[in-house]
């Protein structure tokens, strides 16, 4: 049988790979019907829920809205941990890892296909969530800079996503731990990042290190911009999270891209990585 | 009954044990069973103190903060139960291996679950020391009516597991994406017993699920018997004695049990026809 030859190297590549690692992403999740209503009722359960103790504690309308922004927000973090952290692991378990490695692709060029297809995926979701949430509980929005607004989100997605990609990396190195880990950090993430209420409450300090996290700038930012008490309740200017989130984004990125040469390294070297262990 | 016992129930407490705690060493285990249930009430104490009017001497404070404290005991012994099929079917893929042996399944669910229930009390344990040393929950353990207390805990926990079995044995009937139901009964209950807010703010038209729910008597017994009279604050429930409340937990979790000895054959069947009991949805 002849193998299949392609001239494409170097960039093309790299974006052949990515186009083709996203398309399933899209494809696939729009497929999963079951998927599609469980990521978008569950998050909306646990929304609603937040909303009644806003509604049962006499809380600001706006207050309201902050839930509802958090509830569709919870979908990326979801949709970064298990399908992006986790990616690199469940291709372990099931077998795939080496042949990722082997073939001639960038390990980057895959987790990027896989962080803008599910990005794509999971904003329909979180909009589904936002729209539903608006409609339902009247949440009053009162945009004021739509430009900062898709700055900040756009920013926002890229380091949550490069976050993702680091992870993805970090996780081989655990066994069974790691889905242990992706569970750990979900109620703790939402409860650092603000995703439920302004992350001033915390005061500063403790504000600025759960500023590591790319949700928490953002969602003080995006609170900012789109409601009327947002400002009084943000943690820092809006231009300064925008500057914070671009420098979160390089950083996560280069460290993503350092760690999955190193990991490939290891996998090369030591050849058990990259082993299915049960 | 003793050969049951013997056979389905402590090995799978035990088994359940091993797999829920044997991942790590035991500080880190400690810390996986209390991060989650305290970050998740630290959202609501949060959220609670960034709207700031009342304070903690509320009632509808202490109402959030013991809602959802006891709230995980729904996550880990029913949702768990789902979990546990799933682990053992597509994860670990011995469930054909269990189904083959001489055990009960349903009693090795309930063992499973017991396993789930001394799991999730670490985090309830720690989750109540939290409120009343850090963040000033108006619960004297003194003054708690325990006998109370134990008795609607044991009641409902037994009412989780039923509710369990039933999701257990419904999740081994599907093949797609089994692990978003325990998930969604969870969440769906967390929503409509009132956990974290009285289900009078609920629209009215959603209200009746909320009465129909057993966690919605289950845990306003136990708030009354930690917070005494100021549990009675909000009007939901109010009407109802303790007794009456204890009357209603007990027929409903009758009311389970023969619906999970029902539903188990039900699905066990469907599972065993469909070729399920060894399916992989390769999660």
């Amino acid at each position: 049988m002849e193998a299949i030859k392609t001239n494409d190297t170097g960039w093309r590549l790299f974006l052949r790979t990515l186009v083709a690692r996203a398309y399933p992403r899209v494809v696939g999740q729009m497929r999963e019907t079951q998927w599609i209503f469980f990521e978008t009722f569950l998050p909306f359960l646990a929304t609603c829920g937040y909303v009644f103790v806003y509604r049962a504690i006499k809380a600001p309308e706006d207050f309201v809205g902050f839930a509802v922004m958090g509830g569709a927000m919870t979908a990326f973090w979801l949709n970064v941990m298990w399908l992006m952290a986790s990616q690199l692991y469940w291709e372990k378990e099931n077998g795939n890892l080496a042949l990722y490695i082997m073939a001639p692709n960038s390990l980057m060029a895959i987790l990027l296909g896989m962080a803008i297809g599910g990005m794509f995926a999971t904003s329909l979701r979180a909009a589904v969530i936002m729209v539903l949430g608006a409609w339902l509980f009247h949440v009053p929005f009162v945009v004021a800079d739509f430009a900062q607004l898709f700055a900040v989100f756009a920013l926002t997605m890229t380091a949550l996503y490069g976050l993702g990609m680091l992870f993805a990396s970090l996780f081989l190195l655990f066994g069974r731990e790691a889905w242990q880990i992706v569970q750990i950090m979900q109620e703790p993430v939402y409860f650092l990042s603000g995703f439920y209420f302004p992350v001033k409450s915390f005061g500063f300090v403790v504000a600025l290190v759960a500023s590591l996290l790319p949700l928490t700038l953002g969602m003080d930012a995006m609170r900012q911009l789109v409601f009327a008490s947002g400002p009084t309740l943000g943690f820092l200017s809006v231009p300064i999270e925008i500057g914070s989130l671009s420098i979160l984004s390089i950083a996560f990125i280069v460290a993503a891209k350092i760690w999955l040469d190193k990991m490939i390294r290891l996998a090369v070297q030591e050849g058990t990585l990259t082993d299915r262990r049960r | 009954m003793l050969k049951t016992l013997t056979r389905s129930f402590r090995p799978a407490a035990w088994l359940g044990w091993q797999v829920e705690s044997n991942w790590t060493d035991p500080l880190m285990f400690f810390t996986f069973q209390i991060l989650r249930p305290v970050a998740s009430v630290l959202i609501l104490v949060f959220m609670y103190n960034a709207v700031g009017r009342a304070g903690a001497a509320s009632p509808i404070y202490a109402y959030i903060y013991l809602g959802n404290a006891f709230y995980i005991y729904v996550g880990a012994v029913m949702a768990g139960a789902s979990f546990s099929i799933l682990d053992d079917r597509e994860r670990y893929r011995t469930l054909k291996y269990l189904y083959i042996a001489p055990i009960n399944i349903p009693v090795y669910l309930f063992g499973r679950a017991v396993a789930r229930f001394v799991t999730g009390s670490i985090g309830v344990v720690v989750t109540l020391l939290a409120g009343v040393l850090f963040f000033k929950v108006p619960v004297n353990f003194a003054a708690a009516d325990w006998p109370l207390f134990f008795a609607a805990l044991a009641l409902g926990v037994l009412c989780l597991a039923f509710m369990g079995i039933i999701i257990g044995a419904w999740t081994m009937t599907i093949r797609n994406e089994p692990w978003f139901i325990g998930d969604a009964v969870a969440a769906a209950v967390y929503l409509f017993s009132g956990a974290i807010f009285p289900i009078t703010i609920l629209p009215a038209f959603l209200q009746p699920i909320g009465f129909a729910l057993p966690m919605t008597y289950w845990l306003e017994l136990l708030r009354r018997a930690l917070l005494g009279p100021g549990a009675a604050a909000f009007p939901t429930l109010a009407a109802f004695s303790n007794p009456q409340l204890f009357a209603i937990l007990g027929g409903l979790t009758l009311v389970f049990g023969c619906l999970a000895v029902f539903a188990f054959r039900y699905f066990d069947r469907v599972a065993r026809e469909k070729g399920m009991i060894d399916a992989v949805s390769n999660f």
